[in-house]
């Protein structure tokens, strides 16, 4: 019989979960350690005018995630207002709508950027270049002398973009520009020459973060493009570059905020910066979930706490299958210890233990007085869990008026289970002696530990949430172990007396 | 303390992975371990394969039953009460006599009738079958054992286990219950495991609890000059059991009867490997000779190439 297909399944498993968590990583930034701080910036946008008493209708770029920053979630409060999200000539936008507004109206968005240093800007197309541009004289002759004079200074379109904006900066400005910038505005006048000059570029507005900083406006910079590549300027001083703080708020080259049916419109941006976790920063991802990025965070909080339990499971059954088949250590139930590993998750590691040993022990002199009377099996485990139930409620009780709150975790035991084992513990005691009971009982107390160790270490959980992909490892992995044929560690003990001779 | 797994490799001890996914799980066809899991099953089938087992009393099947095995129990002076799906022999009741309303176990424990019948109804509810699940009682007739082995043993009959891989006999030991062991014959409670050659029927080797012995416990008899008699033919029925069951990795579990010779008390589709500790020796070089011998040979000429193949000489012998 071929193992070829088995090793095929193997691999395919392993490949397809580690290429899943490479790709949670790397697309969503989920780190690989849960004690990584990432930075939110959290911004609200202001949107404020004076309606004039008919329909109104408010429309405003937002940011889209790029460079440097990645967008968590958006939040909009504007009673009375319909609102749409638009995606329009490569831009997102907001719409707000309303029949009636009268008076001063406030609109507002806020939005979550997480600082995200290894966050792609996506492609974009240059815009096309505008051959119709006229001036008027003079300004004809001060644009081409203006032009003439960067583009003999320079050998490519950014030091060629850099020559001009500095030939307009304060202390370089010479007739031409002065000329110009008394019928321009400067980003657009800038805007307008590097088009004439056969350069493509626009203009585009930022908000640069500053951490507590109320009613900033957006400032204005020149996005030029090289074939498919583009570079930012400041046109205040021909600087090539993106600053790190700088968040670019609208790209397309459209107006940030219009406004119909209103006037004396303005937007102001007030923004605060919080360090946290990372796993709460992947957590506030936008719900974009498609097949390959399927992920729990898509579910609702609840059914969210409800699978990090349940994605523990594999972790614990693991530690099992590793110590009954590489180790040979007894266990009383073989998933057994892994459910009293889960109790002890909600009931800390000691007092787990404690009530566990009261648990089974009282649970045992009972069952021993029950095998005096009789019984039928199901009905004797029957009343062991009602034994079982009655101990914790009095354990619970006791503990609560002795001002011990954390004896009243003990209600988190599966009591089915703790039945079980005491049943399974007492035949055993009765058929093998007290030692076998110690043996089978330490094994799976061991075992529990060990499980709970692993389930309730930081690390794992952050990664068993965050990365469906390890699942399938961990698949992989235990398929490797079901096909383990050498010895077991106890085994180089039991046998040991046969190499002796 | 501690060996290395190159030692034991040397030695061609199995573990227990390698029994499982080499031998069990390869020539342990699923469907057929019912034959062997359920011992009212397999008597049956031994009956129509001629292979004997001890003489069945009776069985219970209900609760409402168990009121009425007083009446079965008419003229037997002693009985065993078996769980039909018990394993590792848990909830096996032997009652050596019974002595007006007392039944007498072979360590003098006296009980009433109502302890046999808590015990036949226990088994009844399945607390000593695999999985819990509901299981019939088998009442068979004592085992008149060989007085020869009288002394080798306290208590309990001693058993002959012989592991048939591929309808080969190829490693046999005798478990010799003991004081210690409470008149059972599991080797980890404590009985005596004695390493049976193949060839003769005679013992090699002595353990008990991992310690070599070269004399029973609580008797002082030396183990020496244990022999087997019948040996070829308890063989034959152990190798047998492989064309009855199907299955490739068999324990089979023999005893001998002061009358009616070899016979099988029960089989083992999982037999545990403390049987190499009795040895002194691993399975893996004889189950790898065994592996490639062809497929349809007869149970008698089996029988005569495992004799030839296995033959070891005592080690009780030389340092006796």
């Amino acid at each position: 019989m071929s193992r070829l297909p088995f090793y095929l399944i193997v691999a395919f498993l392993l490949v397809a979960g580690v290429a899943l968590s490479i790709h949670r990583h790397v697309q969503f930034e989920v780190p690989w350690t849960p004690g990584e701080q990432r930075q939110v910036w959290e911004i609200e946008a202001q949107v404020n005018f004076t309606a004039d008493g008919g329909s109104a209708k408010v429309n405003m770029a937002l940011p889209s995630s790029q460079q440097g920053y990645r967008i968590l979630t958006e939040h909009t409060a504007s009673p009375g207002y319909g609102l749409a999200f638009l995606e329009e000539n490569g831009g997102r936008r907001a719409e707000w709508s309303t029949r009636e507004a009268t008076g001063d109206q406030q609109l507002y968005y806020s939005v979550q950027a997480l600082v995200a240093p290894e966050s792609k800007s996506p492609e974009i197309e240059p815009p096309p270049l505008r051959r119709d541009i006229v001036w008027e004289t003079p300004y004809d002759t001060a644009a081409s002398q203006v032009i003439e004079r960067a583009w003999s200074r320079s050998s490519d379109p950014y030091t060629f973009a850099r020559e001009l904006i500095t030939d307009f900066t304060e202390e370089r400005q010479g007739e031409n520009a002065r000329l110009l910038l008394t019928q321009f505005d400067r980003t657009p006048l800038l805007v307008r020459l590097l088009n004439q000059a056969g350069v493509p570029a626009r203009e585009v507005s930022g908000l640069l973060l500053d951490h507590g900083r109320r009613r900033q406006s957006l400032t204005p910079w020149i996005q030029v493009f090289d074939e498919q590549e583009w570079a930012l300027f400041d046109p205040r001083t021909g600087t090539r570059g993106r600053p790190d703080n700088l968040l670019l708020w609208e790209s397309a080259g459209q107006a940030v905020l219009e406004v119909q049916g209103g006037s004396d419109s303005r937007v102001g941006f007030s923004m605060l910066s919080r360090n946290q976790p990372a796993a709460a920063a992947v957590r506030s991802q936008l719900a974009d979930d498609t097949l390959l990025n399927f992920s729990i965070h898509s579910l609702p909080l609840e059914d969210q706490a409800l699978f990090q339990t349940i994605l523990l499971i594999p972790i614990g059954a693991l530690m099992v299958v590793i110590l009954r088949v590489l180790v040979g250590i007894k266990t009383s139930g073989t998933f057994m210890p892994v459910l009293i590993a889960l109790a002890f998750i909600q009931t800390t590691l000691v007092t787990g233990l404690v009530g566990f040993l009261l648990v089974v022990a009282v649970g045992l002199v009972i069952r021993n007085y029950l095998s005096y009377l009789n019984l039928l099996l199901v009905a004797r485990v029957t009343a062991v869990i009602i034994t079982v139930i009655a101990i914790i409620s009095v354990f619970s009780v006791l503990s609560y008026r002795f001002g011990l709150n954390a004896g009243l975790t003990i209600t988190f035991f599966p009591m089915i289970i703790l039945s079980w084992t005491i049943e399974r513990m007492s035949i055993l005691w009765e058929e093998e002696g007290p030692k076998q009971v110690l043996i089978q009982g330490g094994g799976s107390l061991i075992t529990a530990v060990l499980a709970y160790l692993a389930m309730n270490n930081p690390w794992v959980r952050h990664i068993t949430f965050n990365f469906l992909g390890v699942q399938l490892i961990l698949m992989a992995l235990i398929l490797l172990l079901g096909n383990y044929t050498g010895y077991r560690l106890l085994e180089l003990r039991r046998f040991k007396p046969v190499t002796e001779d | 303390m501690w060996t290395t797994p190159a030692r034991l490799h040397a030695k061609g001890i199995i573990g227990m992975n390698r029994r499982n996914i080499r031998y069990i799980g390869r020539y342990n066809n699923r469907r057929l371990y019912p034959l062997v899991d359920d011992k009212l099953k397999t008597k049956l089938l031994a009956q129509e394969y001629g292979i004997t087992t001890p003489a069945l009393i009776g069985t219970v099947t209900t609760q409402f039953g168990v009121k009425h095995i007083l009446a079965m129990l008419v003229g037997h002076q002693g009985f065993v009460i078996k769980p039909a799906k018990g394993s590792g022999g848990k909830g096996i009741l032997v009652i050596e006599r019974i002595d007006g309303d007392r039944y007498v176990k072979p360590s003098g424990a006296q009980l009433t009738l109502g302890d046999v019948e808590r015990h036949v109804s226990n088994i009844l509810s399945g607390l000593y079958s695999l999985g819990g699940s509901p299981d019939v009682a088998l009442i068979e007739a004592l085992i008149n054992f060989d007085e020869s082995f009288s002394e080798y043993t306290y208590e309990g009959v001693p058993d002959i286990r012989v592991i048939v891989f591929k309808g080969y006999p190829v490693m046999a030991m005798m478990r010799l219950s003991t004081a210690a062991s409470d008149g059972k014959a599991n080797l980890h409670q404590g009985a005596v495991g004695v390493g049976i050659d193949i060839a003769s029927g005679t013992a090699i080797r002595g353990v008990q609890f991992d310690r070599r012995r070269h004399d029973h416990p609580d008797t002082g008899h030396e183990l020496a000059s244990l022999r087997i008699s019948d040996w070829a033919t308890l063989l034959r029925l152990a190798a047998g059991c492989f064309e009855m069951t199907g299955l490739g990795y068999l324990g089979t579990d023999m005893v001998l009867d002061r009358d009616h010779g070899p016979m099988l008390l029960e089989l083992n589709a999982r037999p545990g490997l403390a049987i190499q500790m009795a040895n002194g020796e691993g399975l893996r070089s004889r189950l790898d000779l065994i592996e490639r011998q062809p497929e349809g040979v007869a149970p008698e000429e089996r029988v005569v190439f495992s004799q030839h193949h296995f033959a070891r000489s005592s080690e009780l012998l030389e340092t006796a």
